[in-house]
């Protein structure tokens, strides 16, 4: 008996094709060349070494924005996820059984979700003015889209057993959530809020860029007045500060699953 | 003396799926104070369905069903709540959370005695601590107060859950297939933990069981169910092999 033939896989092939055909287009049309990367490299070395020489004398200056741009991260990712909680409770599918609900609130979700935190910045800033406020709310906004959704996920993988019989035990909607929902994903919940704001972390010196509080408006200012002397010092600050936020975030969200 | 009035009475129950499926059939049951009810038949015969039609856990589609005497098939918001917490109930599976505590896990059966704002802080009464408590040494795993669920046996798991069944101080427990993951040895512990409740606290037991030996054993009665349909009914002494069988294969046996 002969081994079967397997079918030419044309579609696969079909497919590779015109997504590396769309690619070198794609390449082409936007006038992306690898050429001038390296057209430019000699500007970039020199910044670079700029930067390798940091203006230490400019260092106490820099710890009061970056203390800023901690305190935003903290207070943008707590009020995000206070909001988040008892959303992904409506938007789950285990808690809230009426489709139309759920539908209805998870649309909502997901709009605020495609709203990039830079745009988000943007408007914040001209509704409340150049400062912290608007990087606040940014991050807030940002934080309830990014939690809600990892979180009503979480909601939707617990065991249901417990609910059921906390349930049979007499207890109303609230105190199944309470002593049934609650108790299973309070470390996931943490988790992510604490992932969130190592993000956030990151995204806050970002927004600074655009007026909303922080270093980011620091390092706007030195690089507009090519001090890179200053922006090697900043980004090394930037760097050990999410570092570490990183590193001690990281353990614990082990510690917790 | 008063006749003692029946704890659970199902009235011409049906239960019919949104799918088309029967669930359960003209359903007549009434049943004691103190009895030890064994349901037995197929997988899939209606047993799970008709101990959650029991706490409303399932909605039936006709008929009526009567808790000492009120009705929890049109029971309303608080009144369900109140008739429930008067039917403790256990499964297969445990359901307990296994990442709090055994104490939490118990503590849990007392939630329909307090107001939500109570609850949505915790805030149990040491009466209630020391009821858990108490529950817990019935089943002898009072050294296991503060060990975390999914640090216990299967078996360990089952008995906190009879605990917490035990906490709500109800008139009736409903097991559904309780042994039905655990091992011969830890089977026999569970069942006879069932039977001390049923016998010394004079709680009525409703319990489905795969196992013929087992419930010929520990029953005082039993109900055969089959398609939905109940198709005997009756004191264990008349419940003999032909019985059994027919229950379970629908012919007369010899």
């Amino acid at each position: 008996m002969s081994f079967p033939k397997r079918a030419f896989p044309w579609q696969k092939w079909v497919m590779t094709a015109v997504m590396v055909l769309g690619l070198i287009w794609s390449a082409f049309i936007t006038d992306a060349h690898i050429g001038k990367f390296f057209e430019n490299f000699g500007e970039f070395t020199k910044i670079f070494i700029d930067m390798c020489h940091p203006d230490w004398a400019y260092t106490p200056y820099v710890f009061g924005p970056m203390v800023e741009t901690i305190k935003m991260a903290v207070i943008g990712t707590l009020i995000g996820s206070l909001l988040a909680f008892p959303y992904a409770l409506l938007v789950a599918r285990n808690i809230v059984t009426n489709k139309v609900v759920v539908g209805l609130f998870r649309f909502i979700l997901n709009i605020v979700r495609t709203v990039p935190d830079l745009m988000l910045a943007a408007l914040f800033v001209a509704v409340v003015g150049i400062g912290p406020v608007a990087g606040v709310i940014t991050l807030a906004i940002f934080t309830f889209g990014m939690v809600g959704k990892l979180f009503y996920e979480a909601v939707e993988t617990i065991d249901p057993g417990p609910l059921e019989a906390v349930r049979a035990a007499g207890a109303g909607k609230l105190e199944i959530i309470r002593f049934a929902v609650f108790p299973q994903i309070a470390n996931y919940f943490v988790s992510y809020v604490l992932y969130a704001f190592e993000i956030n972390v990151r995204a806050s010196t970002v927004l600074g860029y655009l007026g909303a509080g922080g270093i980011g408006v620091y390092l706007q200012q030195a690089l507009s007045m090519f001090r890179y002397d200053r922006v090697g010092l900043m980004v090394l600050v930037i760097f050990i500060v999410v570092l570490a936020i990183d590193y001690v975030s990281g353990k614990t969200r082990e510690a917790l699953l | 003396m008063a006749e003692p009035k029946p704890v659970i009475e199902f009235e011409h129950v049906n239960k019919i799926y949104s799918n088309g499926v029967v669930g359960l059939k003209d359903i007549e049951l009434t049943i004691m104070p103190g009895e030890f009810v064994v349901v037995v038949g197929l997988s899939g015969a209606g047993k799970s369905t008709l101990m959650r039609a029991v706490n409303r856990l399932h909605d039936i589609s006709t008929g009526d069903i009567r808790i000492d005497g009120e009705s929890i098939t049109k029971a309303r918001g608080k009144q369900l709540l109140h008739i429930r917490r008067k039917i403790g109930m256990i499964f297969q599976n445990f359901n307990l959370v296994k990442r709090a505590t055994v104490l939490k896990n118990v503590l849990t059966g007392r939630v329909g005695y307090y107001p939500t704002w109570k609850m949505l802080f915790g805030l149990f009464s040491a009466e209630d601590k020391q009821r858990a408590y108490e529950a817990l040494q019935t089943v002898e795993l009072e050294d296991k107060v503060y060990t975390r669920a999914d640090q216990l046996s299967g078996g360990q798991q089952q008995r906190v859950s009879i605990a917490r069944a035990l906490t709500q101080s109800p008139r009736i427990i409903l097991a559904d297939e309780p042994i039905a993951s655990l091992d011969p040895q830890t089977t026999k512990r569970v069942m006879d933990d069932l039977r001390r409740i049923n016998q010394e606290l004079g709680i009525t037991v409703l319990i489905n069981l795969h196992n013929v030996e087992l419930a010929l054993e520990y029953g005082t009665r039993i109900v055969g169910i089959r398609a939905g349909e109940k198709v005997f009914d009756g004191p264990v002494a008349d419940a003999d092999a032909a019985t059994m069988a027919q229950i379970y294969t629908g012919q007369e046996e010899g």
